[in-house]
């Protein structure tokens, strides 16, 4: 009795041009800082085109550079110049300030709505430039070149590569049970430039990135029943990936981008793992056991899988090879709830749900000693997925009964929440490097 | 701990329930159907009318237990608790007696862990209902599953009162 339903195509229900801004942005608050931050003054950008500064570029840098918690900017009243170039800087001064580094900018005017945007990191101490570049903007790309400016600095002076100018997708629910809408948003990663992308009466969730970033997987009930659908961001363009009756969940891109991981109860309602060829839809049956095998995410070499499996009592992390009939692995033991795996960027450890001490948190397991940690406190945490430079994570929360969003750096220092002004978000993922 | 429900155990359970005649039926949130339609008494026999007063009481019983289409659940379990026996098993009847009868059976649970791995959990609630129908003679084919997981709650809270109402499943007629 099963129907398989074959692909097909539509534009997404509004219009081509694909996104519609519709609510207000997130709302990002530092809960928990580190108290090892570096001070660094990012003074704000010198500007002499025609009327007033199009774009406050420093800030979005400074803020950028604050929420990753490995940084400290100096607030702007205690500066005492605002040099635009290297031989305006006196350094003296600065390090009476006791900024370690600063980062100083220009803003260039060049055709219309264009912009070079200028910056260099000094060292306050050596009066050594670090690092400098300019960076082409348009009036509307002001603000992401910003974040680039954040990725610069946050790579040199930390050594790793910086994830701010990165994207988020993300759901959010309006209403209140049982009457609720649904709606697959993206986001800047800093809450910022909020688009919704597919919106309806029915669930919505799931999403996933593709590896390049130009495409979300994710499972809508629009047809009264699970569906994996797959839509392209620039153009809206929108194909049924998966249809097939039962439940179609979980999808998760390979890394190389053609193949989807997801899982299919098909007609006998048990839950395993499949892998879906895009190109000619051919289906990989790669569990086969009566527990509900879900969630699963790629090794990075696209070979294994990792996945969550109740075969043994409760739900358990596992992983197998990415193929019919492989031998199965278990990898943790020490919760009664450990579910929903997601692999960090160099695959040194993965992310999950856990039972701890009576709450859902997120815990991870370094996959070389096995030891693992829990590194958030609240009670109904879950949804982990990393940045891709594996600093931070982001995860869905609970504050006062409502769904955000939270972020903790992967060392367990800083912590912050993304909440919406309205309505419930949940199930983040982050999104790859832009390039 | 993870309970698959078997058939066996699902036909003694069934059983069990049915020779149970008479127990108080469950508290429901449900609307009250609508009374069962009484004919007008002939003025027959007294035996007649005894037989017709009882048949007239079992439907009105019928008619209880199937306006009960939500079937709850224990924490993390997928087993029917025994007091949904004979609430699924009139729904059963009622689909075997008319085979054009269509049910969705809409699998729920409540917000706690994982969403995706709650969907697996709310379709195995789902099937568990649509089994233990099927051993009540519903035709496969009257019967469609679909889990919503923990996206669909029946009630807001997070607390065990909103939890255990959450937990279930939809009996819906198509």
């Amino acid at each position: 009795m099963l129907k398989r339903c074959k692909p097909w195509v539509t534009l997404a229900m509004l219009a081509a041009s694909a996104t519609q801004m519709a609510r207000a942005e997130l709302t990002i608050v530092i809960t928990k800082g580190s108290d090892q931050a570096i001070p660094i003054a990012i003074v704000p950008f010198g500007w002499n085109g025609v009327g007033p500064v199009p774009f406050d570029v420093a800030q979005i840098v400074a803020a950028d550079l604050a929420r990753s918690g490995r940084f400290k900017p100096m607030d702007r009243q205690d500066m005492v110049s605002l040099p635009a170039r290297g031989d305006q800087i006196q350094f003296e001064d600065w390090r009476l300030l006791k900024s370690d580094f600063i980062v100083i900018g220009r803003l260039v005017p060049g055709a219309t709505d264009q912009f070079a945007v200028e910056y260099e990191i000094y060292n306050v101490l050596t009066g050594q430039r670090l690092a400098g570049d300019r960076i082409a903007a348009a009036t509307s790309t002001l603000r992401s070149a910003g974040h680039r400016v954040a990725d610069a600095v946050f790579e040199r002076l930390t050594g790793v590569r910086g994830a701010f100018a990165t994207r988020i997708a993300y759901v959010s629910v309006d209403g209140r049970p049982p009457k609720q809408s649904y709606q697959l948003v993206i986001a800047d990663a800093d809450g910022a430039n909020v688009h919704v992308i597919a919106s309806g009466p029915e669930p919505i969730m799931s999403p996933s990135w593709s590896p390049d970033g130009s495409r979300l997987a994710y499972v809508s009930f629009e047809s009264r029943q699970s569906a994996i659908y797959v839509q392209e961001l620039r153009t809206g363009v929108r194909t049924r990936a998966s249809g097939w009756s039962g439940v179609n969940g979980a999808p998760a891109w390979s890394p190389d981008g053609k193949r989807l991981a997801l899982a299919l109860s098909r007609r006998d309602g048990n839950l395993d793992i499949y892998i879906l060829a895009l190109a000619d839809q051919s289906l990989v049956r790669v569990t086969e056991d009566p527990a509900i095998d879900t969630e699963p995410a790629w090794a990075l070499d696209g070979q294994s899988l990792y996945f969550t499996s109740d075969r043994a009592g409760g739900p358990q992390i596992y992983k197998a090879d990415a193929s019919a009939g492989s031998k199965v692995k278990r990898l943790t033991f020490d919760s009664s709830y450990n579910a929903r795996p997601r692999v960090a960027p160099d695959e040194h450890e993965i992310a999950f749900v856990t039972l701890d001490g009576g709450g859902y948190r997120i815990g991870a397991l370094d996959l070389k000693s096995g030891s693992s940690r829990v590194l958030t406190n609240g009670t109904l945490d879950e949804s982990p997925s990393y940045a891709p430079n594996g600093v931070m994570l982001i995860y869905a929360s609970q504050e006062r009964g409502r769904g955000v969003l939270a972020i903790v750096s992967t060392d367990g220092k800083v912590k912050e929440s993304l909440a919406a002004d309205q309505g419930e978000v949940r199930e983040p993922v982050w999104g790859p490097f832009a390039n | 701990m993870r309970k698959v429900l078997q058939p066996f155990g699902t036909a003694l359970l069934l059983s069990l329930a049915l020779l149970i005649a008479g127990c108080p039926s469950k508290t429901t949130t449900q609307p009250e159907a609508p009374p069962a339609p009484t004919e007008a008494p002939p003025a027959q026999t007294t035996d007649t009318t005894a037989a017709e007063a009882a048949e007239a009481a079992r439907r009105a019983a019928e008619q209880r237990l199937l306006a009960q289409t939500v079937i709850y659940f224990d924490f993390d379990r997928s087993d029917i608790r025994p007091e949904y026996a004979e609430v699924i098993a009139a729904h059963a009847r009622k689909l075997a007696a008319a085979p054009n009868l269509k049910v969705r059976l809409e699998g729920h649970t409540d917000e706690r862990g994982s969403r995706e791995y709650n969907i697996g959990l709310g379709e195995r609630r789902a099937q568990s209902v649509r089994r233990a129908m099927l051993l009540q003679s519903a035709g496969d084919g009257q019967l469609n599953t679909v889990s919503y997981g923990e996206e669909r709650p029946a009630v807001d809270g997070h607390d065990e009162g909103a939890w255990a109402k959450n937990r279930r499943v939809e009996i819906v007629y198509q």
